[in-house]
C-alpha cells in the first residue's frame, strides 16, 4: 500500500491543530500573571488559588455533580431494564418503543429546553435543582438505551438459556450472567451519560430554578460579564478532568 | 400473537419471566411524561393566544404559523440552515482526510490519534467556545500577536461575526464528523484502493469513484451529526455571533424568555423541529438502501 501523501498529512496535521491550538492556548495563559489576558506577564498560580477561594463557583460546581450522580443514577436505573425489554420485543411494537424512546437524541436541544419549561410551567412544577436532574435524565435515557442495547445484541442469548436450564432462577441468570457481561457497556453509558449532563448547558439554561446554579450556568455567567483569567484557569481544570473522564471510559472498554 | 415469545432463546431470559412490560414500563412512562408530553404541550402552546402580559390564553389559532411568514424571521431562518449547511460542509471538508489518514495508520497509532479527536469531543462545549473568544476578540490573543508583529496597526475585528460563529460551529463538530467517517473507512478493504492505483486512478477518481461510493452511510451520518446541532445552535452564535448573526436556537430563546411570546415561540420550535425530523427521514431513506444490500449479502 502507498504511504501516506505528504498533502493527508499535513490536512490532518492542520486538523488537530486546529482542534487543539485553542485548548493548549487558554491552558497556558491561565499561568499568566497579568489580569489584562492576551500578553504574557510571568508565571503564576495566582488564578488558580482564586478559582479555589471562589465560594459561588465551588457552590455551582458542587450542585453540578449532584445533578449528574442523580440524573445517571436515574437513567441507569430506568434505561438498563428499558434497554433489556427493547431486546426481547420483536416486531412492529419494538420500532414505535425504539422511535418514542430515541426522541430526546435527535429533538434540537433549544426545543428539549422550551418543551421541558413549558411543560414544568403547566404543571405548576417549580423550577428548581428537581427540575434540573429531571431534565438530565430525560435527554440521557436514550444515550444509556443505545449504549446497553449494542452491549446485548452482542450477546449469546444460549448463556441466559443455559443457566435457565441448570435452574436459575430469573434473577440468579440476570445477576451471575447477564449483568457481568454487560457491566462494562452499562459503566462506559453511565460515564457518558454523567459528562453530557456535566456539560450540559442549554437545556440546564431553561428549566434552572434561581439559586440552582450549576458550573456551566456560572461559567457562562462569568464570560458574559467580561473575561478574567480565573475563566481560563477553570477551563483547564475542566479540560483535565474531560481527559480524566476519557482515560476511564476507555478503561472500561478494554474489560 | 404474544410478542414477548416469539422468539425460542427469549423464553429463557428475564424478560419473558418478569413480562417484558415490567422491564420497559418505568422507561417508557419516564419518556412519555418528560419528552412526549412537553412536546405536547409545546404543539399545543402553538396553537393558542398569547396573553396580554406572556403566558398563554387557550383560544385557537393559527396566527403563530402565519407570524412565521414574517420576513424577518424567514431571514433567521435561512441564515441559520446556510451556517449549518457551511458548517456541515467544512466539516466535511478538514474531517474526510483527517479520518481516512486515521484510517490508514497502523492500529496503535490509530488508537492513539482516535483519543485525540475524543478529547475535544469530551470536553465541555463553552470551555471550547471560550477558547475562540479569548483568541479573537479586540484585545485578544490573536490581534496582540498580530500587533507585536507589526503585521498590523489597529486591532481586527474578529469575533462578533458570522464567520466567528461559523468557525466556532466547525471547531465544535468537527469530532461528531470524524468518528463516523473513521468508523466507515476504517472497514474498507485495503486491496480496493490498491486496485484503484493499480487501474491508474489518479486521486481524484480514487476518491469519487472508490472512497465516495463505499463510505457514504458513513459520510451521511457524519453530515446529520453536524447539520442537526449546528441548526439548532444556541451557544455559539450567542457567544461568538453579532446583533445579526442570531439563529434559530436564539430567536426561540428570545420569544421565550425575553419577549415572553410562548405561543410564537412555541410554534418556531415546531418548525425547527419539522426541518430535523426532514433531513432525518431523508437520512433513513438514504441509509436503507444500503443496509437492504448488506442484508442480502
Amino acid at each position: 500500500m502507498r504511504g501516506q501523501g505528504i498533502w493527508l498529512q499535513s490536512i490532518s496535521g492542520l486538523g488537530i491543530a486546529f482542534l487543539y491550538l485553542p485548548i493548549i492556548v487558554l491552558v497556558v495563559f491561565s499561568f499568566n500573571a497579568s489580569r489584562l489576558s492576551a500578553t504574557w506577564q510571568g508565571f503564576s498560580w495566582h488564578w488558580y488559588g482564586v478559582l479555589w477561594h471562589d465560594e459561588a463557583l465551588l457552590a455551582a460546581a458542587a450542585n453540578s455533580l449532584w445533578v449528574a450522580v442523580l440524573s445517571t443514577s436515574l437513567v441507569v436505573l430506568l434505561g438498563v431494564p428499558a434497554a433489556m425489554g427493547l431486546e426481547r420485543l420483536r416486531g412492529r411494537g419494538r420500532q414505535a418503543l425504539e422511535t418514542i424512546f430515541l426522541l430526546p437524541l435527535v429533538l434540537p436541544e433549544v426545543m428539549m429546553g422550551v418543551a421541558l419549561l413549558l411543560f414544568f410551567v403547566m404543571i405548576h412544577w417549580p423550577l428548581s435543582l428537581a427540575t434540573v436532574v429531571v431534565g438530565h435524565a430525560a435527554f440521557n435515557l436514550p444515550v444509556v438505551i443505545v449504549m446497553v442495547r449494542a452491549r446485548l445484541q452482542k450477546l449469546d442469548p444460549r448463556l441466559e438459556e443455559a443457566a435457565s436450564d441448570l435452574g436459575a432462577s430469573a434473577w440468579q441468570t440476570f445477576y451471575r450472567v447477564t449483568w457481568p457481561l454487560v457491566r462494562p457497556a452499562v459503566l462506559g453509558a453511565a460515564l457518558l451519560a454523567f459528562t453530557i449532563s456535566l456539560d450540559d448547558f442549554i437545556v440546564t439554561f431553561f428549566v434552572a430554578g434561581p439559586g440552582a446554579t450549576t458550573l456551566p450556568l456560572k461559567v457562562y455567567s462569568m464570560i458574559k460579564s467580561g473575561l478574567s483569567p480565573e475563566i481560563n484557569a477553570l477551563s483547564s481544570v475542566l479540560v483535565l478532568a474531560s481527559m480524566g473522564l476519557v482515560g476511564l471510559s476507555l478503561m472500561f472498554q478494554r474489560r | 400473537m404474544n410478542p414477548w415469545s416469539s422468539s425460542k432463546e427469549a423464553a429463557a431470559g428475564l424478560c419473558s419471566r418478569f413480562g417484558g412490560w415490567r422491564l420497559l414500563g418505568p422507561g417508557l412512562l419516564w419518556t412519555t411524561v418528560f419528552c412526549l408530553l412537553p412536546m405536547v404541550v409545546v404543539l399545543a402552546v402553538s396553537l393558542a393566544t398569547r396573553g396580554t402580559y406572556g403566558g398563554v390564553v387557550w383560544e385557537f389559532s393559527l396566527d403563530n404559523y402565519r407570524d412565521l411568514l414574517h420576513p424577518l424571521y424567514g431571514r433567521i431562518f435561512g441564515q441559520s440552515l446556510l451556517l449549518a449547511g457551511m458548517t456541515t460542509g467544512m466539516c466535511l471538508a478538514l474531517g474526510f482526510p483527517l479520518a481516512y489518514y486515521i484510517a490508514r495508520l497502523p492500529p496503535r497509532r490509530q488508537a492513539l490519534w482516535l483519543i485525540f479527536i475524543m478529547i475535544p469531543f469530551w470536553t465541555n462545549f463553552l470551555v471550547r467556545t471560550y477558547a475562540w473568544i479569548f483568541i479573537l476578540r479586540t484585545e485578544g490573543l490573536l490581534n496582540t500577536v498580530l500587533m507585536q508583529l507589526q503585521l498590523i496597526s489597529t486591532p481586527l475585528d474578529l469575533l462578533y461575526s458570522n464567520q466567528a460563529v461559523l468557525l466556532g460551529l466547525v471547531y465544535g463538530y468537527l469530532p461528531f464528523m470524524v468518528l463516523p467517517l473513521y468508523a466507515a473507512i476504517e472497514r474498507i478493504d485495503p486491496a480496493l484502493i490498491e486496485a484503484a492505483w493499480d487501474l491508474y486512478a489518479d486521486r481524484w477518481s480514487l476518491f469519487r469513484r472508490v472512497l465516495i461510493p463505499l463510505t457514504k452511510p458513513g459520510i451521511i451520518a457524519g453530515c446529520v451529526l453536524v447539520f442537526i446541532p449546528s441548526l439548532g445552535a444556541y451557544l455559539t452564535p450567542d457567544l461568538l455571533g453579532g446583533a445579526r448573526s442570531m439563529m434559530v436556537g436564539n430567536l426561540i430563546q428570545h420569544e421565550y424568555l425575553v419577549a415572553r411570546d410562548w405561543p410564537l415561540g412555541s410554534a418556531l420550535s415546531i418548525l425547527l423541529m419539522l426541518i430535523v425530523m426532514g433531513s432525518l427521514l431523508w437520512y433513513f431513506n438514504a441509509q436503507s438502501p444500503q443496509i437492504r444490500e448488506r442484508g442480502e449479502q
